[in-house]
């Protein structure tokens, strides 16, 4: 497997992330040289073997469907680079 | 009576308690040493006044005659991936600068309630992705040692819970947070000849740490000695329902449970960590280590992990992948930076602004984690790496029927200078020791065995059976006492 210029760029658009020509030129060889050395996984004999889910045994709780907290509006808003009348406010979305 | 900054947890706080010193005027003392020490960068914000108000509860209480709390008058270094209420946290990345939470982590919350005051946050790697310290965006931490040739030659102080460690070694502070996804608080430790315990995964709440690879993220100590590890780690653990992985068990006593005596424990030495290239001084301290175990009753018996060389590559599979999920969250419209250029729409802000908040190295793994999950290559990647993980996990249990305890080197090498290892898988493979424990979920430690040649410290790793934090604790303290290791860095900063 080999990534070339354009599959970084593709990537770093699934990942949100702008990326200049010579960063993804930059970058291609040495996402290369980590997936090329990853690949050993591929000579491990893995059949019949269950995929990793957790690690240690533990059981998923469940809780009471109340509100634990709530009202807490400007607290979560105190960190928001924009916001406006108690909303976050991004770039116009819908024309 | 020496400097009270030479003194650690259990000294400052039995001094403490039996009105030797005040707690404000240990406070006093590692604020004055914080704020003298710019030169090795392991503080990104330094937080003196709350250092000081707890020292002075502690002292109220004391004059009041209350019982005071397990950690009263002991001031701490908090690793800036705990999230801090009304105390900048970043995670050393630039798309949280100035982010301010108005919450509490549940560990720094557990620590402030046993009585403890923060000295500052810590720097570390960037989301504590890195073994050097040297992809912070508040830049590179220096390591307070120095190598014996007589040259100034800045050395990593290990990653990624560099300022944690250099802080602890310059005596900044008596201990500090660290958080370990693949050797964190391990490999940091061992460059700085410092110890350090990553408890069973979840034992530590990971609520309110600034999440990187969620399913091997775990928060522990580090400190100059095992007890103090001890004494430590009783204060953060502890069942959290806010953390869906934490543990629901109680905290066992590990100070009280301390004891160096190893008759009838069996410790496996695992064939698959003698690797080539390994330094021979390394070897040598090794089998140093083992001599120490025998010496403290343990019988040595050599064991197999036969999948120890897939540890690394499944590791960086599965934690970029989750760092990848992790990170979708800084978008540029909840909190941390925004950029958005005149005319541009919500994708172009997204994409704008984690260009310009995220470094190179977390780029990087966002990248690598966002490919090995895409359509097409979700199963040869990601689900193999799982199954591997599951042999590596497997390789452990079998050792459990034949062992107590495992005994390796914490890493492959002593400190390596900042800016030496430029390639980026290079500085992957520091890791290769400590990843498999990470990846079982497994405890383990790492204590300062000795130094090398050049004069700089090699650690050596304990490592557990699940939940038995106790036995590794008192195979380190066995190997401290043994290695009677004095050594600290000349102060030059």
């Amino acid at each position: 497997m080999s990534v070339d210029t354009a599959t970084v760029k593709k990537v770093a658009s699934l990942a949100r992330i702008a990326i200049s020509d010579a960063d993804a030129e930059r970058m291609a060889p040495e996402l290369n040289n980590i997936l090329g050395w990853i690949e050993q996984l591929g000579e491990v004999n893995t059949h019949d073997v269950e995929p990793m889910t957790a690690v240690i045994p533990n059981t998923l709780r469940l809780r009471a469907d109340v509100i634990t907290e709530g009202q807490q509006r400007d607290a979560v808003l105190a960190n928001a680079p924009q916001g406006d009348h108690g909303f976050f406010t991004v770039p116009k979305v819908v024309e | 009576m020496s400097a009270l900054t030479d003194l650690g947890v259990a000294a400052i706080r039995n001094g403490v308690r039996d009105g030797e010193f005040s707690a404000r005027e240990v406070a006093e003392a590692f604020n004055t040493a914080v704020a003298g020490a710019k030169a090795l960068n392991a503080f990104i914000v330094e937080t003196p006044d709350h250092a000081l108000a707890a020292a002075d509860a502690a002292d109220k209480a004391r004059a009041a005659g209350d019982t005071l709390k397990p950690l009263a008058g002991v001031p701490i270094g908090m690793k800036d991936l705990f999230a801090t209420k009304g105390v900048q946290t970043t995670a050393a990345s630039h798309i949280l600068e100035g982010f301010k939470p108005v919450y509490e982590s549940t560990v720094s919350h557990k620590l402030w309630e046993a009585g403890a005051g923060m000295l500052g946050k810590l720097n570390l790697d960037q989301f504590a992705m890195g073994s050097s310290n040297e992809t912070s965006y508040f830049g590179n931490v220096i390591s307070p040692w120095r190598r014996n040739d007589g040259g100034n030659t800045p050395l990593a102080p290990g990653g990624s819970s560099g300022g944690s460690s250099a802080a602890i070694a310059a005596r900044l502070c008596p201990a500090a947070t660290g958080t370990d996804t693949g050797g964190s608080i391990r490999q940091p430790a061992a460059f700085t000849g410092i110890s350090g315990i990553k408890p069973t995964y979840g034992r530590c709440s990971r609520w309110g740490v600034v999440a990187f690879a969620s399913s091997l993220d775990q928060a522990g100590p580090m400190a100059r000695d095992v007890r103090d590890c001890a004494i430590l780690l009783e204060a953060m653990t502890g069942f959290d329902p806010k953390d869906s992985t934490s543990l629901d068990m109680p905290v066992p006593k590990w100070e009280a449970g301390l004891s160096a005596d190893l008759r009838g424990k069996r410790v496996g030495i695992p064939a698959e960590y003698r690797m080539d290239g390994t330094p021979a001084e390394i070897e040598a301290l090794w089998q140093q280590g083992i001599d120490w175990l025998k010496d403290a009753g343990a019988e040595i018996v050599e064991v197999s992990l036969p999948h120890t060389k897939y540890a690394l590559p499944a590791y960086y599979i599965i934690a970029p992948a989750e760092a990848s999920s992790n990170l979708a969250r800084y978008d540029g419209v909840r909190y941390g930076l925004r950029e958005l250029a005149e005319g541009q729409n919500l994708q172009d802000m997204y994409a704008a602004t984690r260009a310009a908040g995220f470094g190179d190295e977390v780029k990087r793994r966002i990248l690598i984690g966002t490919y090995v999950l895409s359509a097409g290559f979700y199963d040869a990647y990601y689900t193999q790496a799982q199954k591997v993980r599951t042999l590596i996990a497997r390789d452990f249990d079998n050792a459990w029927s034949q062992c107590d305890l495992l005994l390796t080197p914490t890493a492959p090498s002593a400190a390596f200078g900042l800016g030496e290892k430029v390639d980026p898988l290079a500085m992957y493979l520091n890791d290769v020791f400590t990843v498999p424990a990470s990846l079982a979920g497994v405890p383990a430690m790492s204590v300062p065995g000795g130094l090398d040649a050049a004069g700089l410290p090699l650690g050596l790793q304990i490592i557990g059976k699940p939940f038995d934090e106790q036995g590794v604790l008192n195979a380190g303290l066995a190997i401290e006492q043994r290695a009677g290791f004095t050594a600290r860095p000349q102060p030059w900063w």
